[in-house]
């Protein structure tokens, strides 16, 4: 069974990086994945996003007409992506920044998550989307928080060792308030 | 459920060196891991220019060929990328350019010098919309170009098309090999997703084997000179050389033709596709098998040679075809070149950048079995199983390509 999951929000909030974490630790998790990145206009319209595919066989298309969940951060991308997450699908709203926004579906699960709060909690208030995919892996159990944890240290550890740990403490902060 | 058709005989590893295997995967870009594969292919030179979706090939081998004391040249412009490439090309080297298809337009006419001059290359095209500057977005509108286009002049280039990364970094070292064997240039062509996107990949590189040729420019010191071109001004001597290529085709036409079939067993129905549009179509026959509809799908992975034989045999036992591309309708031209009227070909296509989605595609597949459906109530159909092993000796033996169809209508024309 194939899961998809949307990434979307501001160029620079971390969205593709957190989209690349996931798919690493599909692997780890021995998972397919697929992972594409936005790379239309919209790329240069404020908004950045990218797709992420798993599932236990080869990934067949790439293209997502509705997604199982989207992780929105910003307003454009919640107006875009709200209406094509599926039916019992999960919407991943950045509170931080759009407040009490309404979507007025009642279809899917809303989450509020104040990802910049949750962000500052773990030691940088700028890892957004690293917050929000604590939460996601909380809440859906696609992939192992070890692996995540596995695929943060690499991911990070390579450019920027003396980061790794605030990562780290960011992602738990995510998974602790997406677990709740 | 899958055959190929270039079987591999690689030994099935045991289930927890497969886990393994799998779990150590890495993520790697399309337009990266082409490069990469390149690379260890052997490339020994590479030209190009930037130019999005295919960018990060350039920038990839930007990086590494210096750090291994090869060539990496960004020239000033495709056309003058693909005349460096030529002018390496023709030393023995292996020489490999890569663009998407505006800066491919620009390339061709130095793909008919190269077909005509016996110069191997290889070419890679990760597609975006056109026509003209189009869009960054993917497609496959490139089809005619590449299996029938790009210069002037009687000739032709075997075109792999890759439905994933990992297999473009197979058919990176198939491609130099190709372009070697038969002294041609050999396209890849991929979309714009696939040059995009990541997924994972083991880290298994082939180096096709280095030969010393004959015809290569290396010096004539000690030896009778050498000579590459393509002119030719005596008719008959011209003649003569097309008539050489003409016979290179052939033999490229037999024997390097490569498909992949998928859930085809029971199929009453196939869809044909190839790259991305092949991966939407797998989805979309997974959904349609779950409402009853018996279809599977037939990937073409040479686009020229076309797989046309495979399918003409495939189409006899079929009730209908739909060809899914991101474009207009190329390749299905080809499709109804091969089935030969035998049974009904539809078609599903986006453009502009935008790519049909399961659902569409699911959607053009009642469609067309609708129309089949009425033409001739199901009860009233002879079934007859699919033949998905073949040989190809076979298949020139058969005689009467309108033989099951005239079985369908219970009596001679």
């Amino acid at each position: 069974m194939d899961h998809s999951v949307v990434f979307a929000g501001f160029g620079g909030q971390g969205l593709l990086f957190t989209g690349q974490v996931l798919a690493r630790a599909a692997i780890k998790d021995g998972l397919e994945v697929f992972w594409i990145p936005s790379y239309g206009p919209e790329m240069r319209g404020g908004t950045a996003s990218c797709t992420v595919i798993l599932g236990d066989t080869p990934i067949g298309s790439p293209v997502v007409d509705r997604f199982d969940a989207a992780v929105t951060m910003n307003l454009p991308s919640l107006r875009r992506f709200a209406p094509r997450v599926a039916p019992a699908g999960l919407l991943l709203m950045n509170s931080s920044l759009l407040g009490d926004e309404e979507t007025g579906r009642s279809d899917i699960e809303e989450m509020h998550l104040r990802c910049t709060e949750l962000a500052a909690l773990g030691g940088d208030d700028t890892l957004v989307s690293v917050a929000a995919l604590g939460a996601l892996v909380a809440r859906t159990g696609w992939v192992t928080p070890e692996s995540v944890r596995a695929a943060l240290r690499e991911m990070v550890g390579k450019k920027r060792p003396e980061v790794v740990d605030t990562d780290l403490g960011v992602f738990e902060a995510g998974l602790q308030a997406g677990a709740a | 459920m899958t055959s190929r058709g270039r079987p591999e005989v690689t030994p099935a590893p045991t289930t927890a060196e497969a886990d393994a295997a799998r779990r150590a995967r890495v993520l790697m870009k399309g337009n990266e891991a082409i490069a990469e594969a390149a690379i260890h292919a052997g490339c020994d030179a590479y030209f190009g220019y930037p130019i999005t979706p295919q960018a990060e090939l350039l920038e990839w081998m930007a990086r590494r060929m210096p750090e291994l004391g090869r060539v990496f040249i960004q020239a000033e412009s495709e056309l003058a990328a693909i005349n460096m490439a030529l002018g390496a090309a023709a030393t023995g080297a292996r020489v490999m350019v890569s663009s998407s298809s505006p800066g491919i337009s620009l390339m061709a006419e130095a793909m008919s010098y190269m077909a005509g001059s016996g110069t191997p290359m290889v070419l890679v095209n990760i597609m975006r919309a056109g026509p003209g500057l189009g869009g960054i977005g993917p497609s496959q509108s490139d089809y005619f170009q590449a299996t029938k286009g790009h210069g002037h002049g009687d000739y032709r280039v075997p075109v792999l098309a890759p439905a994933s990364i990992g297999e473009a970094m197979e058919l990176m070292a198939d491609a130099f090999e190709l372009a070697e064997r038969y002294r041609t240039p050999v396209m890849l062509v991929a979309d714009g997703i696939l040059g995009q996107a990541m997924e994972p990949v083991e880290l298994r590189f082939r180096t096709p084997e280095r030969h010393t040729f004959d015809w290569a420019l290396t010096g004539a010191s000690g030896r009778p000179a050498r000579i590459i071109k393509s002119i030719d001004l005596d008719p008959e001597v011209l003649e003569r050389r097309n008539l050489d290529l003409q016979h290179k085709y052939r033999e490229i036409t037999r024997r390097e033709v490569r498909w992949e079939s998928w859930q085809l067993e029971d199929a009453d129905y196939a869809i044909v596709a190839y790259g991305t549009a092949a991966r939407v179509a797998r989805s979309a026959i997974t959904a349609a098998r779950e409402r009853g509809i018996k279809v599977g799908l037939f990937r073409p992975i040479t686009l020229w040679p076309f797989p046309e034989r495979e399918l003409a045999r495939l189409s006899r036992h079929l009730d209908g075809i739909l060809t899914v591309e991101l474009s207009s309708g190329q390749m299905v031209e080809d499709v109804r070149l091969a089935v030969e009227g035998r049974c009904p070909v539809a078609f599903h296509g986006r453009m502009g950048g935008l790519v049909p989605t399961p659902d569409e595609v699911v959607g053009a597949l009642k469609a067309l079995k609708g129309k089949v459906d009425r033409a001739r109530p199901p009860e009233h159909r002879d079934h007859t199983p699919p033949v998905t092993h073949w040989r190809e000796s076979e298949d020139r033996a058969e005689a009467e390509p309108w033989a099951h169809e005239r079985a369908r209508r219970g009596g001679r024309r």
